[in-house]
């Protein structure tokens, strides 16, 4: 800002030049458009970003397992509260689909042992509170909202739904009859079609990260499975809880420990690993659904965990593939070629199980063949025929440090890095690692890992549309498998 | 709306300072209130484009919205979706961005218009005279390729990311064309370069590329999802005579024709800098800020306010009923036509609409998700398709599995019926003004968030501070004026419907290809 401001100033003065000047110079002087304005980007300097400084949450951890972390925040009268919980979906038994999720719905929606869960509606919501509880497939969460006022009353409320929930008969009915509606209507939007029958094709359709509820695994879970599913994973050496918000710590402290102090821990025990299928073999699936006017594409197979060593060359390879308007899917397919609208690509990363590595699109049925074609030339371009060229890291490089400082532009945000930092077992300082992570990755890395982790041979291809138009690109495949995503009634 | 001021104008804001005052007695002690007022500047460049400066010093980066006052209803037949055509092409590039030889490029896309046009001329007058259509059609294509061969391609967005932009982005709806990213915040001069080069002379490169894109996302978005096709029939039967009634993206047929002329036009009319307002907030300078600000956006030539509608939306006289018979599950919804935002009234309608169906104590929620269990999800769509101008409030819901529209129309007309005989409550009404009270400061802690709320109330108010002067109207809402709202907005004559009714896909939905030229 300094910088820029004073060559404002030192150019200000040239408009009261004598005009007693020779013409050329007044010429280049006309030249210059208005003072202190440049003509190009490249005419602009910056001044240094301010250090980043990262504050660290106090931590602490109660005598009963529960990780504590803590940041004050004072810009605005209010607090946040999120937890996050030992648990997750990928835990639940095959015959019991959908149990986590309902858990973790009805111990907010139930209410507890002293409020029902109209009761709980009707509190927070006068207050414009809220609270929140979850279960996804690595994780159990929990959320509060609340005016700082409101802090320790609504913080109590909070305690009582996380450690003794009803599990009201008549919410966990309405819970599951929003579950089955679910299950109706999921063929009804492409998108989650798409990425629901990909995920099975990669990780293999019984794998834990791959199957969904259906109206049988939803019938067999009983309100004593929540509550056993409840009394399993919910206790407070399985929790991290973080506070963000217009408090002190000290007494925010001797909260929490009021709420959550006398509560026994559980007998500490592991966690099975859930399955999944480690590589995929080069096969063409299709799936039909008639009411569209596209076809949508996917093709890929499974990616990796940020553990992995290459985490920060592919990082770059992301960036340079899609992590961007002027990246390579996005201006090659969209703005070049004029195919697609949404296109995406790159090798996704998970916390602690590898996520997908895909590319995809949708384009009108007429290019669907051109569309699966420009999808495999740029994951080969990437991978071999047209490697990451030194600007291209550069350019990736500096856009990721560039923007580090949105990683922790605000207290909450940094808050939940942390949390989920600790919950997955990444050392505190992940952040300040990734940065230098990236600034040493070399053009080669990027190259070598482009190599390594795009494997064609192993690209599953999924086709969704109507079979009058997609049919000629799907006719070029030896074999193609359709599948069959009707819904079973039982 | 004709002023364009005579000098720069800075003003310091102490409307908040009251406000807060007034409004935030029992929540203010955690707020700074006089530094919250001290935060906020306003300056108007000498060509009339206002900004709104908010001083946030929470992170060394800064988010920025500029609101233009130009949406779909601002589009005429033949030239639909023109609005977010444009909004497309802002991210192009100037002279200087985007081009390997801009001399060279613009000789090259001036052939190709003409080439275009030639074509398109040919193709709609005289559609028999295939051999010369199919002339004119190839030199078209062969000066799209000559032109495409000066492209340095997204270069524009490639700047704004390579130097730590995020969130690039814009929108564009019935009302407004928005556009918007985050920057570090050294990088203040940077926005003034981009932001400013980009309204100044914008270059049209890669126009019909863009739009094959463009039909792909109404591909996407409207003619492949059950709920777009929805949406899309319900607001083209809904209005008569208004333009709210086509849709935003615009009708395939007037995607695939219009023009880089058009777009020139419709940029030329409605992007003069007095119909247009930028909020940037964060960590900002305003006394530093300003003289950049007057440097670059004072570039721009102040221009005549576009010519206001005048097309008014006559009173509606008949129930219209529109069903999509889909392979999908059933969804319904009703819309009642009402006033623009800008209408006394409209507090009464954020009461109703907070009554009935903000969260799980909302009667629509207890009625239909909680007691009779015949919907998942049911709520309101508050303002649809604009704001700006005379519009609908629409109720809707996703039935249960197994439960007909029937069914939730009647539990959704039970609850409007109620509201015209039964007072609300008191708790009901607290409740609307405590929510919408904490939702004003829950929404001051995002810079993009933050400057989105203010360019939108300064759009549609002429007032940023409307913003915070709002909600003091919600305290005069009565339970008299509900029912009288209630009695005179739900009534079937009123009303317009639509549904989808699931039938299993024996026959396949006639849903023709279309291709592009």
């Amino acid at each position: 800002m300094k910088e820029a401001a004073l060559r404002h100033l030192r150019q200000v003065p040239r408009r009261l030049l004598p005009s007693v000047m020779t013409c050329a110079v007044i010429f280049l002087f006309l030249a210059t458009p208005v003072p202190g304005q440049v003509d190009s980007v490249e005419q602009l300097s910056y001044p240094p970003l301010p250090d980043i400084h990262i504050t660290q949450p106090t931590r602490v951890i109660l005598d009963n397992g529960m990780v504590v972390l803590l940041l004050e925040d004072h810009e605005l009268p209010t607090v946040q509260v999120s937890a996050r919980i030992r648990t997750g979906s990928r835990l639940e038994p095959a015959d019991k689909v959908g149990l986590a999720s309902l858990t973790g719905t009805v111990m907010r929606s139930g209410g507890t042992t002293t409020r029902t869960g109209d009761e709980l509606d009707d509190f927070l919501e006068s207050k414009a509170a809220s609270i929140e509880t979850g279960i996804g497939t690595t994780a159990g969460s929990a959320s509060m909202t609340c005016l700082s006022e409101d802090f320790p009353e609504v913080f109590a409320v909070f305690g009582d739904v996380l450690r003794n929930p009803r599990f009201d008969p008549g919410k966990l009915a309405i819970a599951k009859n929003q579950v089955m509606a679910g299950i109706a209507r999921q063929n009804d939007n492409p998108d989650g079609i798409l990425s629901r029958e990909f995920t099975k094709l990669v990780y293999g359709k019984d794998s834990p990260y791959a199957r969904v509820e259906s109206y049988a695994t939803v019938n067999n879970i009983s309100r004593q499975d929540l509550i056993d599913w409840h009394a399993k994973y919910f206790v407070p050496n399985r929790i991290i809880l973080g506070l963000v918000g217009d408090f002190q710590t000290e007494k925010a402290l001797d909260l929490v420990k009021r709420t959550f102090g006398a509560w026994p821990p559980g007998k500490p025990f592991d966690d099975p690993i859930a399955p999944y299928r480690t590589s995929t073999t080069k096969k063409v699936y299709y799936v039909e659904k008639s009411d569209m006017t596209q076809a949508k594409i996917v093709i890929g197979h499974l990616g990796l965990t940020r553990k992995h060593p290459d985490y920060h060359p592919v990082v770059i390879i992301n960036q340079i593939v899609a992590g961007s308007f002027g990246a390579r899917l996005f201006s090659n397919i969209r703005s070049q070629k004029g195919l697609a609208y949404d296109v995406d690509g790159g090798i996704g990363f998970g916390w602690d199980y590898p996520a997908t590595a895909s590319f995809s699109m949708s384009t009108k049925t007429d290019t669907t063949q051109a569309g699966i074609d420009a999808l495999l030339e740029e994951a080969r371009k990437i991978m071999e025929t047209a490697p990451p060229t030194e600007e291209e890291v550069h350019k990736a490089k500096a856009s990721l440090l560039n923007s580090f400082v949105f990683s922790v532009d605000s207290p909450g945000k940094l808050l939940g890095k942390f949390l989920t930092y600790e919950y997955f077992g990444y050392p505190s300082d992940w952040l300040v690692r990734f940065r230098a992570g990236i600034e040493k990755a070399t053009v080669d890395q990027v190259r070598k890992a482009a190599r390594t982790h795009i494997k064609p041979d192993q690209f599953v291809f999924l086709i969704l549309g109507p079979r009058q138009g997609t049919a000629p690109a799907l006719a070029r495949y030896e074999t193609v498998e359709e599948l069959d995503i009707s819904i079973p009634e039982s | 709306m004709m002023s364009v001021p005579a000098q720069p104008t800075t003003q310091r804001l102490f409307i908040i300072l009251l406000f807060w005052i007034l409004c935030f007695p029992p929540v203010s002690e955690g707020i700074d209130l006089p530094s919250f007022e001290q935060r906020v500047t306003e300056y108007t460049v000498k060509n009339g484009w206002t900004f709104i400066l908010v001083e946030r010093p929470v992170a060394p980066v800064f988010a920025f919205m500029t609101a233009v006052n130009v949406g779909s209803a601002q589009e005429g037949t033949g030239r639909t979706g023109l609005a977010h055509m444009f909004e497309h092409m802002a991210f192009k590039g100037t002279p200087r961005l985007g081009t390997k030889n801009y001399e060279e490029e613009k000789k090259a896309l001036e052939e190709l218009e003409r080439a275009y046009l030639a074509y398109q001329e040919a193709k709609l007058s005289s559609p028999s005279d295939v051999q010369r259509i199919a002339r004119l059609l190839n030199d078209y294509k062969r000066n799209r390729q000559a032109a495409a061969k000066f492209v340095k391609k997204n270069e524009f967005s490639d700047v704004v990311e390579r130097e730590g932009g995020v969130a690039v982005n814009a929108f564009t709806s019935a009302d407004v064309t928005g556009y918007f990213y985050a920057l570090p915040a050294n990088k203040i001069e940077l926005f003034c370069y981009l932001e400013s080069e980009r309204f100044l002379h914008p270059v049209f490169r890669e126009f019909y590329e863009e739009r094959d894109v463009v039909m792909e996302e109404r591909r996407m978005r409207t003619e492949s999802r059950p709920i777009g096709r929805l949406f899309e029939q319900f607001v083209v039967t809904a209005f008569t005579a208004h333009p709210y009634h086509h849709p935003v993206i615009g009708y395939a047929s007037d995607i695939q024709s219009y023009t880089m002329t058009d777009a020139k036009q419709f940029f030329e009319t409605h992007y003069v800098p007095s119909n247009m307002v930028t909020a940037i907030v964060g960590d900002i300078h305003p006394e530093t800020l300003i003289p950049l600000l007057e440097t670059y956006f004072g570039r721009i030539p102040a221009g005549p306010q576009p010519p206001a509608l005048r097309t008014v939306e006559p009173p509606s006289i008949a129930e219209k009923v529109v069903t999509i018979k889909d392979p999908a599950q059933p969804f319904y919804m009703e819309g009642y036509h009402k006033p623009a935002a800008t209408h006394p009234d409209q507090p009464v309608f954020d009461a109703i609409d907070d009554i009935l169906t903000n969260g799980r104590t909302s009667r629509f929620y207890r009625s239909l998700v909680r007691d009779k269990q015949i919907a998942v999800d049911a709520g309101a769509y508050g303002a649809y398709p604009g704001e700006k101008y005379p519009h609908l409030w629409v109720a809707y819901a996703v039935p249960a599995r197994g439960v007909s529209n029937e069914t939730v129309q009647q539990a959704i007309r039970e609850e409007l019926d109620r509201l015209k005989t039964e007072d609300v409550t008191d708790e009901e009404l607290a409740k609307f003004r405590t929510r919408a009270k904490a939702g004003l400061i829950y929404s001051l802690k995002s810079n993009l968030g933050l400057a989105m709320s203010l360019t939108d109330y300064h759009t549609l108010f002429g007032d940023w501070r409307e913003l915070f002067r709002y909600i003091q109207r919600f305290d005069r809402v009565t339970k008299a004026d509900i029912r009288r709202i209630a009695r005179q907005t739900f009534v079937e004559s009123n009303r317009v419907v639509a549904q989808i009714k699931t039938v299993t896909p024996a026959v396949p939905t006639p849903t023709p290809s279309r291709k592009g030229p």
